[in-house]
């Protein structure tokens, strides 16, 4: 559609007033079904393909980069959108989730389905990995089949030639009838040509004729016409409709319901552009019409999908049949010398050294952001709290601002939130890439592939591996990634269990205490060591739990089956070092920091005022901390560290600035006099330990246990409304907060009724 | 009735290759619908190349991809060895 003709369809449906029209047809917002504003761009463009072809990088290269390349299936859990410019014509990109298949569409993979079927992309960008185009193509030939302006990129070049794979590009072009551009988009390679193809599919300069692999069987291609007929016949402008009949032959019961329902009426375009100068508008036929004929459409279908009884093998045959055929009359393999990738598989997964590997790189990552965020996290401090927070207060002294303003302010919000990006910024800035590194290389799906038989044997999805990894950078994140578990018995495991996962609001807390308690108990060259260990140790024990809350749970309330598990292992990507550090950096340290400075604020004015307002003679925070120190003592911890955790429901982030302000202020340290509810000046652990051990009176006892509580207790609550959202039940979320509670406090119980004894 | 199976994915060492012949019906329908769209469908080519260190799953190599199966699924697609 060129542009003056959709300028002309956007007025005209301004002027028929579409826009309050759309939430009832889910067509005609194909853009809208986007949240586009279509106005702003001249043409829109999908960008699809099976997962793990380099979609993201090479929606990176035609946008900049600002979105995150995901090394799995389900890592694109929504799409993503950017914009690029093209002479003079403006770009709106959009990236779908990668999907398999259009026949049967799963979870995300409906999103690329709704987007592709009903979309209305003016070009749809079909990325396939040209190292592995069988594997890509039955996928290509789907879309071919509900799309016509389609631009194949075929990414990935370098790493097939590397492979001694080659492609012959214009033979493959002119046997799908639409323009194929070689690419290698991490080094932008091809990226000129690409913009040039969609540019000329979408002004309409070159037009396609897609392949469509379901007119080369007799039998096949006439059921399907005879069908995709009747339904233009009574939908006219309905798209695909050889594609919508073909899921109906196969007795899609969704789609099949739909029809019945009488949607399939709304699914058809509004407006459908017969010519780019004539609009032609459709009106709708009233409810009841639209029931009865879509009764009847069914009905009718019905009887033919009857008559063949083998439609879906013969479709799935002329499918694969031909995928395969086209793969290999284009691909050129030369001997393989010796294939890395297999070998390292092989060393991953091997009896002997797949789970120590996982161990070492588990504590390498730990070890790497422990002794790397020491230095920044000194440095930060000092300016945040050494040099600034000094200058505002005597600017508030300056300008007569009341003591208790300035101290809710400065003291109080001010110091909290200075004190959160002191202690999480360098952490998550080396962790995040490190994972991210990790993820994309490939390495998290061998993970999985080695911890499914523990899975399978606590009666739990392999796939948890993956929502339990994301978890070790945020819970709410692991929660949003068990969307990838079919099976809503196990995803509901994996989502309760998610809690065990130690995040990334946590690490500060167990890297310190860590440091301060176990470090101490070894010698000085191998402190960093022990204490990365001690970490460790903890993450492991989080798993351990993983494990065993899986199993009593799908042994008594979530009872039922093992779903099955089948989980495609990703060709090992070299990593874009670069461009990881930037888009972590941006997609998770940053929305991490943000929310724990969300939380943080507000916080630190709670604990101000906590400490300050006093009721008969003492302050709320030392008439809480009374109440709650018998509770803690018995549990091995204290009043001030429960508190804390009562304060930090919001963020993890805050437990310890909490812990020391509040123990400073309730241990009544003459040495660090900055006022109440001050959380001062806190350059270096020595300090920390002073406060803890000498105010706080803290033992080894209490580092444990606290160390354990960390893990162990309720998600944050940013968390436990993520859990709400997913499952939509009030009981679940309930569950998935109290029970991690309970074990929490009944674990430090034990652990302290032992040590008394015994100590 | 179980399908009686002559020889079964899950009796491919690493290594092994063999042409899948058939999915059986003890593998639930949707799961059985989604390994035949993403390429085991009969006729195909297919290779054990390497198990987890717990021995199940296992890794196998079809189309051009590599998909782990547990050996509760791999027992119920029906192979036959290439010789």
């Amino acid at each position: 559609m060129s542009p003056e003709a959709r300028a002309a369809r956007i007025q005209d449906d301004r002027a028929r007033g579409v826009d309050a029209a759309c939430d009832a047809c889910r067509l005609c917002q194909g853009s809208q079904l986007w949240g586009l504003k279509l106005d702003e761009h001249d043409y829109v463009v999908a960008l699809a393909g099976c997962p793990n072809v380099g979609k993201s990088t090479v929606f990176n290269a035609l946008t900049g980069m600002r979105q995150h390349t995901g090394n799995w299936p389900g890592k694109t859990v929504a799409r993503a959108e950017g914009s690029f410019i093209h002479d003079d014509m403006r770009y709106c990109l959009v990236d779908l989730p990668g999907a398999y298949t259009l026949i049967t569409p799963q979870a995300e993979e409906q999103i690329a389905y709704d987007s592709l079927v009903y979309g209305r992309a003016d070009v749809t960008v079909l990325v396939v990995d040209a190292g592995q185009l069988e594997r890509n193509m039955s996928f290509v030939l789907q879309v071919l089949e509900v799309n016509d302006p389609v631009v194949i990129c075929l990414n990935l070049i370098d790493e097939a030639t590397r492979q001694g794979v080659s492609v012959d590009a214009v033979e493959l072009e002119r046997l799908l009838g639409v323009p194929v551009v070689p690419t290698a988009a991490r080094y932008g390679r091809g990226m000129a040509e690409l913009t040039d193809a969609i540019h000329a599919v979408a002004s309409g300069a070159r037009s396609t004729k897609p392949y469509r692999f379901t007119e080369s069987s007799g039998k096949l291609d006439a059921s399907l016409t005879r069908v995709a007929a009747r339904i233009e016949a009574d939908y006219p402008g309905v798209p695909a409709p050889r594609w919508l009949g073909l899921r109906l032959l196969d007795r899609n019961a969704p789609l099949t319901e739909a029809v019945r329902q009488g949607d399939l009426r709304e699914l058809q375009p509004q407006v459908v552009a017969t010519t780019d100068r004539a609009p032609n508008v459709i009106p709708l036929a009233p409810a009841a019409d639209r029931e009865t004929l879509g009764e009847r459409l069914v009905d009718w279908i019905s009887a033919e999908a009857r008559q063949y009884p083998g439609f879906y093998t013969d479709v799935l045959g002329a499918l694969h049949g031909q995928a395969s055929c086209i793969a290999a009359q284009v691909t050129q393999r030369t001997a393989q010398r010796w294939d890395l990738g297999a070998t390292v598989d092989r060393l991953v997964t091997s009896r002997w050294f797949g789970f120590p590997l996982m161990l070492a790189l588990l504590t390498v990552v730990f070890w790497l952001t422990i002794t790397g965020a020491n230095v920044p996290s000194a440095m930060l401090a000092s300016l945040l709290l050494e040099s600034i927070h000094p200058a505002l207060k005597s600017f508030a002294g300056a300008i007569g601002m009341p003591w208790w303003l300035s101290g809710l302010l400065f003291d109080g919000i001010y110091l909290s939130t200075a004190w959160v990006v002191s202690v999480m910024l360098p952490p998550m800035a080396i962790f995040f890439p490190l994972f991210t590194l990790l993820e994309d290389l490939g390495y998290l799906a061998r993970v999985a592939f080695n911890l499914d038989a523990l899975f399978r044997r606590v009666g739990a999805h392999g796939k948890q591996a993956m929502s339990m990894s994301m978890g070790f950078g945020c819970n709410a994140a692991g929660v949003i990634a068990t969307r990838i578990i079919d099976s809503p018995r196990e995803r509901l495991i994996a989502i309760i269990t998610n809690n065990f996962a130690l995040c990334n609001g946590r690490w500060p807390t167990q890297i310190l205490v860590a440091s301060i308690f176990i470090g101490a108990l070894a010698p000085p060259a191998l402190a960093g060591l022990a204490a990365a260990g001690a970490v460790v140790g903890v993450a492991l024990l989080g798993i351990m739990l993983t494990f065993i809350v899986s199993l009593v749970l799908s042994r008594t309330t979530l009872k039922g089956a093992s779903s099955t598990f089948s989980l495609e292992l990703p060709p090992y990507r070299r990593p874009r070092i670069l461009a990881t550090l930037y888009t972590s950096l941006i997609d998770r340290t940053v929305f991490v920091l943000w929310r724990a400075i969300v939380f943080a604020a507000p916080a630190g004015a709670a604990i101000w005022l906590s400490a300050n307002v006093t009721i008969a003679g003492s302050s709320v925070a030392q008439h809480l901390i009374a109440l709650l120190d018998p509770v803690g003592i018995v549990i091995g911890l204290n009043g001030v560290i429960l508190l804390a955790y009562v304060l930090a429901i919001p963020a993890n982030e805050v437990v310890i600035p909490t812990i020391l302000m509040l123990t400073v202020l309730t241990g009544g340290n003459a040495g660090i006099e900055a006022g109440a509810g001050v959380i001062f000046e806190l350059d270096s652990e020595g300090t920390i330990a002073e406060i803890l051990i000498g105010c706080g009176g803290w033992t080894l006892l209490t580092a444990v246990n606290l160390m354990l509580f960390s893990l162990i207790h309720n998600p944050c609550s940013t968390t436990i409304y993520t859990i709400y959202k997913e499952t939509g039940s009030a009981k679940w979320t309930t569950v998935a907060t109290l029970l991690p509670t309970i074990l929490g406090l009944a674990t430090t119980l034990l652990v302290a009724q032992i040590w008394y004894l015994f100590g | 009735m179980p399908t009686p199976i002559r020889e079964s994915l899950a009796d491919l060492k690493p290594g092994g290759r063999a042409v899948i012949v058939a999915l059986h019906d003890e593998i639930e329908r949707d799961d059985r619908r989604r390994l035949l769209e993403l390429g085991l469908f009969p006729g195909t080519a297919i290779e054990a190349v390497f198990d987890s260190p717990l021995g199940d799953p296992m890794a196998y190599r079809v189309r051009d991809m590599t998909v782990a199966l547990r050996r509760s699924q791999a027992r119920h697609i029906e192979v036959r060895r290439e010789s």
